[in-house]
């Protein structure tokens, strides 16, 4: 059998390409993928630590997942009207041209 | 069992990579589709079938769709522009440090050389007995949010009413968002 750190580094180099995606691309949608990939990484957490828990009865871990995406999933739906919006708005997805706040 | 992985965790971080890394959005939106497949069939090697297949449901059949419309929908640009913000180096380096604080903490811990204890599959019946028993409340309020977060989603990307648009392309995108955002 895999030992459980196989899976809990495999998490965190997915979280870290999520990390690393959405802190540099400039465009709106892959920043949104990039949280995307974190949450999944998030999850593989879960699954992981409740296949190699003492109490193989208890089911919070796979339920803490199924809510986990059922959130992903309105987050991305949010999310992806909100870029579509702010397109209409400045006609651009360029997270380096909206500085309408900036100082 | 060990090969298995190996294959699927090179899939996932390799597709993972692309999707961060390619300049063609499109290409993007399809290797994120792999990734998700791949993080799908690690659910299902971990046991989880019922979780394994709800992502292939939710993340490869809506998300990725999702995104694939919106890079439809969001598609201007036509001048060539650099793709890193220009800030990159800063993201990778500060990526760079949360994963070497993550490795450390996992290889240090004490916990990662549990044995996996011999269990059954969960079966669907019981993953909904406890739906229905101990977890009602968070399923009536997921429910309350989704549905929240779906009208949301219609109202912002909907045209707002008070201000004049250019003219007919305008009509045919908005009609189009409102489909693709349920």
């Amino acid at each position: 059998m895999i030992p459980l750190y196989y899976y809990l580094m495999l998490s965190a180099l997915l979280f870290s390409v999520g990390l690393a995606g959405a802190l540099s691309r400039r465009n709106a949608i892959l920043v949104l993928v990039g949280i995307e990939l974190m949450l999944n990484a998030a999850n593989l957490n879960f699954i992981a630590f409740w296949r190699y828990s003492p109490d193989p009865d208890a089911l919070a871990g796979i339920m803490f997942v199924i809510f986990s995406i059922a959130v992903a999933a309105a987050e991305a739906a949010v999310g992806l009207a909100l870029i579509i919006a702010i397109h209409r708005h400045y006609k651009t997805i360029n997270l380096d041209k909206m500085d309408s706040l900036k100082g | 069992m060990e090969i298995a992985f190996a294959i699927i965790a090179a899939l996932t971080l390799v597709s993972a990579v692309a999707a961060m890394s390619l300049r063609n959005l499109v290409h993007c939106a399809l290797c994120l589709a792999l990734t998700f497949a791949g993080i799908a069939a690690l659910y299902l090697q971990l046991g989880a079938a019922f979780v394994g297949w709800a992502q292939v449901l939710v993340y490869i059949g809506a998300v990725a769709i999702l995104v694939v419309f919106a890079i439809l929908l969001t598609r201007s640009e036509t001048s060539v522009q650099p793709v890193l913000s220009r800030s990159w180096g800063i993201g990778i380096a500060v990526a760079a440090v949360v994963f070497s604080f993550l490795a450390r903490a996992i290889m240090t811990s004490a916990e990662t050389d549990r044995e996996v204890p011999h269990k059954a599959e969960p079966t669907v019946r019981e993953i909904g007995n406890q739906l229905m028993t101990q977890y009602v409340l968070p399923l009536e309020i997921i429910g309350l949010l989704l549905t929240a977060a779906a009208i949301g989603a219609v109202i912002i990307a909907m045209k707002e009413p008070g201000r004049t648009l250019p003219a007919s392309s305008e009509s045919n995108k908005d009609a189009a968002v409102e489909g693709s955002t349920h």
